[in-house]
């Protein structure tokens, strides 16, 4: 009973993992870059949702707009930022984003105060009953949500001639080029959906908490990271794999081992595990 | 007074640890991002020593020799996983670090250890000798850069399959990277603890190893006056200018995004820039002489 319990909440809190991780894992993919700001734009997400859902009483505008709104900002990060330092040695980027998601960090800080915001009305509150647990509609939306977003997104890399640009930039960026490819194009498009995925992930966030501060991508942010080397750094299965299994031995390692370990360190105590026994972590390549 | 010696303290706690990652990151490549565990390995290992009635002197020593040992460990992992893979892995060691600390109650927990016993120097001797372990920190690591160890090290840094090709003891030499570094970065811990005498979780966290790593970045990555210069400034100035303590995070943010952006050899690459220039106006001159 209470196995289920756990593997439910773990399902869900490992679907908001994959939508933050899916992101990261696309821009690692095609540009080589720890994308740590990427956890700002889901911090923005959420805010964004609270902000208009108070505003407008919809909770399903407030993701409509807050998507593509972060997604443009995405794109904007990554010509402002990203794009003049990709020739330099890989840490420089790595270190410019962290600059840069503290900075983040700090502005939600300073414009919407440190104890974080509410929804007036919280959406989604109500229990449903399904076999035997209790599950609140918010729980059940963001399991569904990020089914569908992810399956959109694995549709639209499989069927459509956009995907097939995209998929071939991941694989030969040059090749790619020399058949017509616009791979600027690709890596706007790469950067808008992800970060609108972060986007849609900060205001399920937001639902499940009905709080939204202006800490609350840091862990998502680092463990994230984890998740992205669990799934071998770019390989988007993989990641999706490592984020649902994170989100699963959390909920069961908060019951079993907590007396040893808090709820956040579990993951790194994971992946350090893992790296030492496969360096190119669990899916990836060697 | 009593102010301008804390702040020297604090400064020169500052110039030891951003020397001891930059010994890791600067000379020998290997990113960290998770130095803080070794500071905070070394102030706890230190405050329990000293509680448990030993003197200042051997507990330092100590929690200097268990973060090195600690390193050393890390210093594996950097054998195993390299590059972005290796950086997320020591920044795993960092939350590692925390996630257990919080839960042990030998180690005080959340609230961390209180009341760390007196080390019988007064303020004044206590900046003395702060100052001249940061001096002689300094002085070893320029003579390192200057030996065959710190040829090794650039090799490394550089490329390590070139390096291992003209038989360089790649392995070697990263372990012994990480365990100078981590074992400066412990004694630095000692030293806080025995300053503030109250230590607890969340003053080695991960936005410490960022403070620590920002201060080698800003510096200049590898330029040892470059990033004294750095832990000076970066550790003083939210203190002097008590009215930007609200945006110090937000300094700190911005700059390590706008040197890393616009400068990525940090002050080191701007001051030698400034110098060429310099030079270049006077060299028609000497020309025409």
């Amino acid at each position: 009973m209470l196995a289920y319990e756990l593997m439910v909440q773990g399902l869900v809190q490992g679907s908001i993992y994959a939508l933050i991780a899916v992101g990261l894992t696309l821009v690692y993919g095609l540009l080589r870059i720890l994308h740590v700001a990427h956890a700002g734009l889901f911090t923005l997400g959420g805010y964004l949702c609270v902000l208009i859902t108070n505003a407008t009483g919809s909770f399903l505008l407030s993701m409509l707009i807050a998507m593509p709104v972060v997604g443009v900002l995405g794109i904007v990060i990554y010509r402002l930022c990203y794009q003049p330092i990709l020739d330099k040695p890989p840490y420089v980027a790595l270190i410019a984003s962290i600059g840069l998601f503290i900075a983040m960090e700090e502005i939600f800080r300073l414009v919407f105060g440190p104890y974080g915001i509410s929804y007036a009305e919280p959406p989604l509150s109500n229990s449903i009953q399904v076999f035997t647990a209790n599950l609140r509609e918010a729980e059940l939306v963001t399991l569904a949500g990020s089914l569908v977003l992810i399956g959109g997104l694995a549709l639209l890399a499989a069927k459509t001639r956009i995907g097939v640009a995209w998929r071939a930039t991941v694989t030969d960026p040059e090749m790619a080029q020399s058949f017509g490819i616009d791979i600027i194009k690709v890596r706007y498009l790469n950067f808008f959906i992800g970060s609108a995925l972060a986007a849609a992930a900060g205001g399920l966030v937001a639902v499940l908490n009905n709080l939204v501060e202006p800490t609350m991508g840091s862990v998502p942010s680092y463990k994230a990271l984890a998740i992205i080397v669990l799934g071998g750094l770019g390989d988007v299965r993989g990641t999706l794999i490592a984020a649902l299994a994170l989100g699963v031995i959390e909920s069961f390692g908060t019951i079993y081992l907590g007396a040893i370990l808090d709820r956040d360190a579990i993951a790194f105590a994971f992946l350090i595990l893992v790296l030492m026994v496969r360096p190119q972590g669990l899916f990836g390549k060697a | 007074m009593e102010y301008a010696i804390t702040l020297g303290i604090l400064m020169g706690i500052s110039i030891i640890l951003a020397l001891s990652l930059n010994l890791i990151s600067g000379y020998c490549g290997q990113i960290s991002l998770g130095h803080a565990a070794f500071y905070g390995t070394g102030a706890y290992c230190a405050a329990l020593m000293t509680k448990a009635g030993l003197p200042f002197f051997v507990a330092l020593l100590a929690g200097a020799g268990l973060a090195g040992l600690l390193g050393l460990l890390v210093g594996l992992a950097s054998l195993r996983v390299r590059h972005d893979f290796l950086a997320i892995t020591t920044m795993g060691v960092g939350f590692l670090f925390i996630g257990i600390v919080r839960q042990q109650d030998w180690l005080g927990g959340e609230m961390g250890i209180y009341n760390i016993p007196d080390t019988g120097l007064s303020k004044g001797w206590f900046l003395v000798l702060v100052l001249a372990i940061a001096a002689a920190v300094a002085l070893f690591s320029l003579y390192v850069k200057r030996s065959w160890m710190g040829f090794a090290f650039d090799a490394v840094a550089d490329d390590e399959d070139t390096a291992r090709m003209i038989g360089i003891d790649v392995s070697r030499y990263k372990l012994t990277a990480f365990a100078m570094g981590t074992a400066i970065a412990g004694l630095a811990g000692g030293l806080y603890a025995h300053d503030i005498k109250y230590i607890g979780p969340d003053s080695f966290g991960f936005v410490e190893s960022i403070m620590i790593l920002s201060m080698v970045v800003v510096g200049g990555i590898g330029s040892v006056p470059g990033v004294i210069l750095a832990a000076a400034l970066l550790s003083v100035l939210p203190q002097w200018l008590q009215f930007i303590a609200e945006y110090k995070l937000l300094i700190y943010g911005v700059l390590l995004f706008a040197v890393m952006r616009f400068s990525p050899g940090g002050l080191a690459q701007i001051a030698d820039q400034l110098w060429n220039r310099i030079r270049k106006r006077d060299a028609p001159k000497d020309g025409a002489s």
